[in-house]
C-alpha cells in the first residue's frame, strides 16, 4: 500500500560525517557489487567501455567547494542514497503499490514486480535517491541493504549496510534513530546532525553530520613575527632591478 | 524536465478528448444520429489515444492495470479510474444519443463532470509535486482545465464560448509563465538547504559523482531548448489563442473553425513542451545545474 505507516516500530538509517568522508568512493563501489548480486534487478550499466558510459546507482558520492565569509574554502565531500523519509513523497504518488515503507523498520522498498517503471516516484523524490533500470525499467533505489542486516548467514559484523562496512574513514553509521540510545543517535545529538532539504517536508530518517569547524588562522600564529618580511622597501641588487624596471 | 513526447502528447490529446466529451454530455451541441457518432468517435479518438501514448514511457507497460490500485494516495491511479468512469458514462449516453436518437441528460451531465475531473486528476499528477516549484502551484490544475476546456469548445463548434475561453486560457497562460518564473527562487530550496552546508559559507558544486550522464539528470535536469523559450512562449501564444481568436471571430465558415482549432493545437502542444522543459527540479542543485543558484 501507499498509504504511509502513522508510525513505524524503528527508524533503521544512516548517519553520515561529512567530516571525516574523504570521498574515495568505496561505498559506491560496494553498494554497486552487493545490490547488483542481491535483492531485486541487477544495476545495470549502458554502454560500460564505450563512449558514453552510464549506469544504475543506488549512492552517489557529490563533491562541493563552501567559501565561508572569512578564511579559505572547504571542500566537502558529500555521499548520498535514500533517506527513507518519514514522510516519504515517493510512497504516495506510486499508482501501484510497488513503493512501500515498512512498519517494523521503517526501510522504503520497492516490490519490483509491480513496478510498471512510470517513474513518478524519481520525479517526486527531491534528493534523486531513485534511479530507473534502462535494461529492466523498474525503479531502483537503496534497500539498506535489507538482504544483509537481517541476514543470519553472515558474520555478525557484516549485517549492516554493505556502504557502512566498506567505509575505509567511519564516516558513515548504521542504526535505529527512533531509540534515543542508540549510537547512531547519540552522534545526531552530539554533533548536531541535520535534515536535508528539511524544507520540502520529508522528515528525512538519515542525518548528516556537518563538517567540524576548522582552526581559525589566530592560532598558528607563535611564529609569525618572525615571519614578517624584514625589509619593506628592496635594497641592493634588487633594490636597482625595481627601480629600473619601474623605469621602463 | 525531459519533455517526452509521449506524455506531451498524452496530455494535450486527452485534454482535448475529454473537454470536447465534456461539451458532448451537456448537449453542446445537442447532436444524435450520425452526427453524434462523428462528435463521439472524434473525442474517443482523442482520450483514448491519449491515454494509450502515455504507456509508452512506462518501463514494464505490460502491469499497467496494477495501476488500478492506490487511488487513496496516488493521483496517477485516481486518473485511471476517472478516465474508466468518464468514458464508461459518457458511452453509455453516446449510445444512446447515436442508436436510439435520445439523451439521457442525467447521464451526460454526470459524464461531462467526470471528465473534467479526469483532466483535474492528470493536471494533479504534475501539480502536487513539491520538488517541481514551477508546477507545484494552483495554476497548473487551472491552465489545465482551462486549455481542456477552450479546446472542447472548439471542437465542438461552440464559437461563443470557445472565444471566451481561449482568450481566459490565453491570459492564464500569461500569467503561470509570468508566476512560474519565480517559483523556484520563493520555493526556498538552494543549495545551501541540499546539502546543509548554508552554515559554513556559499556553496558550490566542485565534481560531481561521475564523469557520465546519468538517468537523473536526463530525466530531471533537462535543460535543451531553454534558450529559446521566450520564442517559443510567443509563438505557442499566437498558436493556442491570437491566431484561433482571429479566425473565430472572421465570418464563420467550417475551413476556418478546423484551422482555428488546428492552430490552437500546436499551440497547446508547444505550451506543453514548454511545460516541461522549463522546468526545474530541485534535484538539479545537487548538481550545481539549477540558474537560479
Amino acid at each position: 500500500m501507499t498509504q504511509l505507516p502513522t508510525h513505524t516500530e524503528k527508524k533503521l538509517g544512516l548517519v553520515i560525517d561529512l567530516d571525516t568522508c574523504v570521498g574515495c568512493h568505496a561505498c559506491v563501489v560496494s553498494c554497486k557489487g552487493w545490490n547488483t548480486e542481491n535483492y531485486g534487478a541487477p544495476l545495470s550499466d549502458q554502454d560500460p567501455y564505450g563512449a558514453d558510459p552510464t549506469g544504475t546507482f543506488l549512492n552517489r558520492v557529490h563533491s562541493y567547494e563552501v567559501q565561508p565569509n572569512q578564511g579559505v574554502a572547504q571542500l566537502i565531500h558529500f555521499p548520498k542514497s535514500c533517506l527513507h523519509c518519514d514522510d516519504a513523497p515517493c510512497v504516495t504518488v506510486c499508482p501501484t503499490g510497488a513503493s512501500y515503507k515498512r512498519v517494523e523498520d521503517g526501510i522504503v522498498l520497492v516490490n519490483e514486480s509491480d513496478c510498471i517503471g512510470c517513474g513518478l516516484c524519481a520525479w517526486a523524490c527531491p534528493y534523486g535517491a531513485r534511479e530507473m533500470d534502462s535494461d529492466q525499467g523498474v525503479m531502483k533505489k537503496c534497500t539498506l541493504c535489507v538482504d544483509r542486516i537481517y541476514n543470519e548467514n553472515l558474520p555478525e559484523e557484516d549485517r549492516q549496510p554493505a556502504c557502512v562496512r566498506t567505509c575505509p574513514s567511519n564516516a558513515r553509521h548504521f542504526g535505529d534513530l527512533a531509540d534515543s540510545e542508540s549510537d547512531v543517535s547519540k552522534l545526531v545529538a552530539e554533533r548536531g546532525g541535520i535534515d536535508l532539504m528539511p524544507e520540502q517536508g520529508t522528515k528525512p530518517v538519515n542525518k548528516y553530520l556537518p563538517p567540524r569547524p576548522k582552526d581559525t588562522w589566530d592560532q598558528i600564529d607563535i611564529l609569525a613575527p618572525l615571519l614578517d618580511p624584514v625589509a619593506e622597501e628592496p635594497k641592493g641588487f634588487l633594490g636597482w632591478l625595481d627601480k629600473t624596471l619601474e623605469k621602463l | 524536465m525531459h519533455p517526452a513526447p509521449s506524455i506531451i502528447l498524452f496530455t494535450v490529446l486527452s485534454g482535448l478528448g475529454f473537454g470536447l466529451l465534456f461539451w458532448l454530455g451537456l448537449g453542446f451541441p445537442p447532436v444524435t444520429g450520425f452526427s453524434a457518432f462523428a462528435f463521439f468517435t472524434i473525442a474517443y479518438l482523442l482520450a483514448i489515444g491519449g491515454l494509450i501514448s502515455s504507456t509508452f514511457h512506462l518501463g514494464n507497460p505490460q502491469r499497467a492495470l496494477k495501476a488500478f490500485t492506490q487511488w487513496q494516495t496516488s493521483w496517477l491511479s485516481r486518473e485511471a479510474w476517472l478516465s474508466v468512469f468518464a468514458l464508461t458514462f459518457m458511452g453509455l449516453y453516446a449510445i444512446g444519443a447515436v442508436f436510439f436518437a435520445t439523451r439521457i441528460a442525467p447521464l451526460g451531465w454526470i459524464g461531462s463532470a467526470l471528465a473534467l475531473a479526469t483532466v483535474y486528476a492528470t493536471s494533479m499528477i504534475y501539480g502536487q509535486l513539491k520538488t517541481v516549484p514551477r508546477w507545484n502551484q494552483p495554476t497548473t490544475p487551472a491552465l489545465f482545465l482551462m486549455l481542456s476546456l477552450a479546446g472542447g469548445a472548439l471542437l465542438a463548434g461552440q464559437v461563443t464560448y470557445a472565444l471566451i475561453l481561449i482568450t481566459l486560457s490565453g491570459v492564464l497562460q500569461g500569467a503561470v509563465w509570468y508566476l512560474g518564473d519565480t517559483r523556484f527562487a520563493k520555493s526556498g530550496t538552494t543549495m545551501e538547504t541540499a546539502t546543509g552546508l548554508g552554515t559554513i559559507g556559499k556553496v558550490t558544486a566542485f565534481e560531481p559523482p561521475h564523469t557520465g550522464n546519468n538517468y537523473l539528470l536526463k530525466e530531471m535536469v533537462h535543460v535543451v531548448g531553454r534558450k529559446h523559450s521566450q520564442k517559443l512562449r510567443i509563438i505557442a501564444i499566437t498558436l493556442m489563442a491570437i491566431l484561433p481568436i482571429i479566425l473565430l471571430l472572421l465570418p464563420f465558415s467550417h475551413t476556418l473553425g478546423a484551422l482555428a482549432a488546428l492552430s490552437h493545437l500546436a499551440g497547446v502542444l508547444t505550451s506543453r513542451w514548454l511545460f516541461f522543459a522549463e522546468a526545474e527540479h530541485v534535484i538539479g542543485l545537487y548538481y550545481g545545474k539549477r540558474e537560479s543558484t
